[in-house]
């Protein structure tokens, strides 16, 4: 990350991705109320526009260049030292990918079912704003820009959960938002201590720009571990990490099958996307202080889960609390600090949204058909609808972590990678990966196998339209399985910039020195001895 | 003492008054018109007063910038500061006073009130208003005080209609004369110990006291008493406890000018007594501004949480927001007397500034929401579904205090933490951010009622009079322009450099 800008183009890609949807919300909010099938259209559009621009940024990223790359920078707020500065680098490349392609699938495919048309609108709009919301946040590199972007996501997403959520709505939409917001208070008053304190510790004036931050400020260890934890708190809200994770139950079982998706798929991300731009970026010396607290957390946070999941009569309960133990995975990696680790992390946030966003999608589905999300009512679907079954087999193997499938590659390079820095952490989370077996195939035995009653024998099978929206999932969940070279060799320059960036700054050295990743666990486990 | 033949009065700069002049004159004005002639037409009675109110901000705007050319003064032989930050808070009640204007339209039409009186009375106010956020000399700043005070006191009763606007005028009067005697009280005493009642004076005598290490026990009295006044004024816990009360039983659009142009003038007075006349005094009156500011973020959110009334929900929330810009105040604290301590005069005067015009906002939707009386947590269920626009703008105005990002709230809170913060008084700024996270609860409490309950069966049609939405509209338009782009606001702000 020491180069900080490698290419500029003229065309504002990255605002663009931001602008778009807005634009897209705004169209809807003035649409005659007599014709709200256009509604639809112009968030699909909106959506598809944006993710066209994502697929176009990652088409044309440097996989060589570690640096932020189509940065953008404008002042906005000069009173207070503020600019509109975006950029995207390897670690949030395939966030942005991942934000650009779920929204128009949730959007085309996802029905919200309002029994008044009218309703459409606002549903649309707020799901474009919140689009708009999420990219903001992987895209900004100012630290006031980020903060408004963080913020900001939580009103869209609480008016969706309120609003379009099933029956204990009201209470998940609340505590979601006041749980965040909590979260964010400490992180608002230690982004301004960091600027304030930076200017007097190394940078010499008034900047919110991370990159001047991180590269300028020197802080002392007391100082930068207060405001490292007052960032962290943010982020463990949102991950979330065990024991901060109680909003999360609530909100996914609650959301409209979309906001579930969404949410699962990359605001989750959010808080473990700025663990690794703010934490270890801004302050590696308190995270590399702090890590075996975060190790531990992680590891509560997988056991726990997985056995929590365990536990679940709920289907959408038991996907949610999946969502803590595999979010307890990428923390691991994020604070093993060896290359291999935190890009199985980085990799690992994108297949998360991917697989477990396809998950909630499913259960949406389920829930279509039967009007339930009681697994005790749901049996011998696999009978009734067989292509429906194989789709959520491989959505649910890939979860587990099945070889060949892109869960495995993401949680075999955090478990390799962190064995070097925070062996017995691994030794205990690396059984998270069995109970991860046990409790979904558990769930998927009681709800597929066996004789269908009554009730589950007019199970519909698998419409073509639904279809189409699961296919791009299945594909990416194979591809990366079995190709991730793509995805690694993107990730890769970023992460071991931001390793070098730690070392630098601490007495931490990476066990293996910067090697290919792939095959390489033989010749570094011996080092480690 | 032998008699004066003639007295000489100070040279007085009219223009520089002319905000004032213009005020007084649109109060006298509709009262002899408004007398002498038929019921005028609807709403033009409340056009003429945002006239007038125009007018004053169009004539401080050349005076804005005669001070850029010839830096801040004090007229009237030295009693009323005519400086940036007197002007910038002048802008916010002019602001406010024609919104609420705006509103009261809806709010008279049909009453026996539908005269020229209540807009009399706004006029007076706001002019007393001004003469508070400009004062420099205590008494008249008293004189100030009490011209808002008498005002509010019969506006708050002034519903003749409902009891209980009677008696939220009785409250208010009787609890508003105590802490006016307390205010006075300590003036005397302040007067007692630097033998002077002009601010600018007060600094300088008390330098060389303090270099000599006189006896100060009356001017910290003094200090404690009128901080007492200051505080009942603003609403600060523990001296909040009438505000629920009045907010609640006073006309919605009497509640909005209290809450914004009631705050901007005690505060606009506080902040100048505090600073610019007893800086010599910070390390005195920074712990007390520290623990008014905790008491009222904590108790305010609290209490405005387990209300049923909306109105008393946010009487509750403007003691939080009180608390909030109290921090401001005590950031500037730390450097008082110094130029340094202006970058937290000037978050405090945008807070002010972007909040009273917020809290109008609240209470015209309020007011034409809760048309009749009524408004009770519940009356607000399915608002959405009967009048879309106008939940939307109330929840534009509820995120906003909220402190909800692209809202002016949010750069409201964004600078006095950012003064608390670089103030090294981080406990405050993240009590201060936790409290607007337990406020922020009674804001979705509203918002759940609105969006997600459905309405009463019975529930009334809700039409918002003309007048009413275009305050409504415009409020909300600068709550999100602000929030899109509050560079212009900071810039205006930044001029505020020194004292009169």
């Amino acid at each position: 990350m020491a180069a900080a800008t490698s290419t500029e183009v003229a065309f504002p890609l990255l605002s663009m991705m931001i602008v778009v949807p807005v634009v897209g919300a705004l169209i809807i909010a003035v649409l005659s109320n007599r014709r709200p099938e256009y509604s639809k259209l112009v968030a699909l559009l909106a959506s598809v526009g944006t993710g066209a621009l994502s697929v176009w940024t990652f088409a044309n990223f440097d996989s060589h260049s570690s640096g932020f790359q189509f940065t953008s920078q404008h002042p906005w707020i000069e009173s207070w030292g503020i600019s509109w500065h975006l950029g995207v680098d390897g670690i949030s490349l395939f966030l942005v990918l991942l934000t650009g392609v779920l929204f128009p699938l949730a959007i085309a495919g996802i029905d919200p079912h309002n029994d008044d048309p009218r309703r459409d609108k606002p549903y649309f709009a707020w799901l474009l704003l919140l689009e708009a919301g999420v990219m903001g946040s992987f895209l900004s590199l100012d630290l006031f820009l980020f903060f408004v972007f963080f913020e900001i996501v939580l009103v869209p997403m609480y008016f969706l959960i309120g609003g379009w959520g099933y029956e204990g709505r009201e209470y998940a939409a609340t505590k979601f938002f006041l749980y965040t917001m909590a979260g964010s208070a400490f992180m608002l008053v230690s982004i301004l201590a960091t600027v304030f304190i930076a200017r007097d510790d190394g940078v010499g004036k008034i900047t919110f720009d991370l990159i001047e931050l991180a590269e300028g400020a020197n802080f002392a260890a007391s100082t930068g571990r207060w405001l490292f934890f007052g960032f962290a708190i943010a982020f463990a809200v949102k991950v979330p990490i065990f024991p901060l994770h109680t909003w999360l139950p609530d909100a996914h079982t609650q959301a409209p099958t979309a906001g579930s998706v969404v949410l699962a798929g990359v605001m989750l991300k959010l808080g473990t996307y700025g663990l690794l731009r703010f934490g270890l970026y801004l302050f590696p010396e308190a995270s590399y202080w702090s890590r075996s607290l975060w190790l531990t957390l992680a590891v509560i946070g997988i056991i726990y889960g997985a056995i929590a999941a365990t536990m679940q009569k709920d289907l959408k309960r038991l996907v949610a609390y999946s969502s803590v133990a595999h979010l307890g995975f990428i923390v691991l990696g994020t604070f093993a600090f060896t290359s291999q680790a935190v890009t199985g992390s980085v990799m690992q946030m994108v297949n998360h949204g991917v697989s477990t966003g396809a998950l909630f999608l499913m259960v949406g589905m389920i829930y279509e058909r039967r009007h339930t999300r009681q697994i005790s009512e749901l049996k011998g679907l696999q009978h009734v609808a067989p292509i429906f079954a194989a789709a959520f087999t491989v959505v649910m193997l890939s979860s587990i972590g099945v070889p060949g499938l892109n869960g495995f590659v993401g949680e075999y390079l955090i478990l390799i990678g962190a064995f070097l820095t925070a062996r017995w952490w691994v030794v205990v989370a690396a059984t998270g990966v069995i109970l991860a077996a046990l409790y979904l195939l558990w769930a998927y035995q009681r709800v597929f196998h066996g004789e269908p009653d009554e009730e589950n024998s007019t199970f519909a099978e698998l419409r073509v339209k639904e279809a189409l929206v699961i296919l791009p999932f299945i594909a990416v969940i194979f591809f990366t399985g079995v190709y991730p070279k793509p995805m690694l060799e993107r990730i890769e320059p970023a992460v071991n910039a931001l390793i070098g960036h730690v070392e630098e700054r601490t007495d931490f050295v990476e066990p293996q020195p910067a090697a290919p990743i792939v095959d390489d666990e033989v010749h570094s486990h011996g080092e480690e001895d | 003492m032998v008699a004066q033949d003639t007295f000489i009065g100070p040279s007085v700069d009219w223009f520089a008054l002319s905000p004032h002049l213009v005020l007084v004159g649109g109060a006298l004005f509709l009262m002899v018109v408004g007398a002498l002639t038929p019921a005028w037409p609807r709403n033009l009675m409340s056009l003429t007063t945002v006239g007038f109110t125009v007018a004053a901000a169009g004539l401080s705007v050349f005076i804005w910038n005669d001070i850029g050319a010839e830096g801040p003064s004090a007229i009237v032989g030295g009693v009323l500061a005519v400086d940036r930050l007197s002007l910038f808070l002048t802008f916010a009640v002019l602001a406010a006073t024609a919104l609420v204007a705006l509103m009261s339209d809806a709010e008279l039409r049909g009453t026996d009130n539908d005269g020229p009186e209540i807009y009399s009375l706004l006029l007076v106010a706001a002019t007393g208003a001004l003469v508070m956020v400009g004062a420099n000399e205590l008494i008249v700043m008293f004189l100030g005080l009490e011209t808002v005070s008498l005002a509010l006191y019969v506006l708050a009763a002034s519903d003749r209609r409902r009891s209980a606007s009677q008696e939220s005028g009785m409250k208010y009067f009787i609890l508003g004369g105590l802490a006016s005697a307390f205010f006075l009280y300590g003036i005397a005493l302040l007067y007692g110990g630097t033998r002077t009642t002009s601010l600018t004076d007060m600094v300088t005598r008390l330098q060389s006291q303090v270099n000599i290490g006189g006896n100060d026990a009356l001017v910290l009295a003094g200090l404690a008493l009128m901080l007492i006044g200051f505080a009942f004024k603003v609403s600060a816990v523990p001296f909040h406890v009438w505000s629920p009360d009045v907010y609640q039983g006073a006309p919605s659009n009497i509640t909005a000018f209290m809450a914004s142009v009631g705050k901007v003038a005690a505060f606009g007075a506080m902040l100048r007594v505090l600073t610019s006349a007893l800086p010599f005094y910070r390390d005195d009156w920074r712990p007390i501004i520290w623990v008014l500011a905790v008491l009222s973020l904590i108790v305010g959110s609290l209490l405005a949480v387990v209300q049923t009334d909306v109105k008393r929900m946010l009487a509750f929330s403007s003691v939080s927001h009180a608390g909030f810009i109290l921090v401001g105040l005590e950031a500037a604290g730390l450097s008082a007397g110094e130029n340094a301590m202006f970058s937290s005069v000037q978050s405090v005067a945008v807070y002010l500034g972007l909040y009273s015009v917020l809290v109008v906002g609240s209470f015209a939707v309020i007011g034409v929401a809760g048309r009749g009386g009524d408004t009770t947590l519940d009356g607000f269920n399915g608002l959405s579904s009967r009048r879309p626009t106008l939940a939307l703008a109330l929840t534009v105005f509820l995120l906003a205090q909220a402190g909800v990002p692209f809202t002016s709230g949010f750069v409201a809170k964004w600078g006095v933490i950012q003064s608390a913060v670089d103030a090294g008084s981080y406990w405050l700024a993240v009590i201060a951010m936790l409290a607007a996270v337990i406020a922020a609860f009674l804001y979705l409490r509203i918002m759940v009622s609105m969006w997600l309950r459905p309405a009463d069966d019975n529930a009334e049609a809700v039409n918002v009079p003309g007048l009413s939405g275009i305050a409504i509209a415009g409020a909300a338009g600068f709550t999100l322009a602000i929030g899109i782009y509050p560079q212009w606001v900071l810039s205006v702000a930044e001029g505020i450099l020194s004292f009169a």
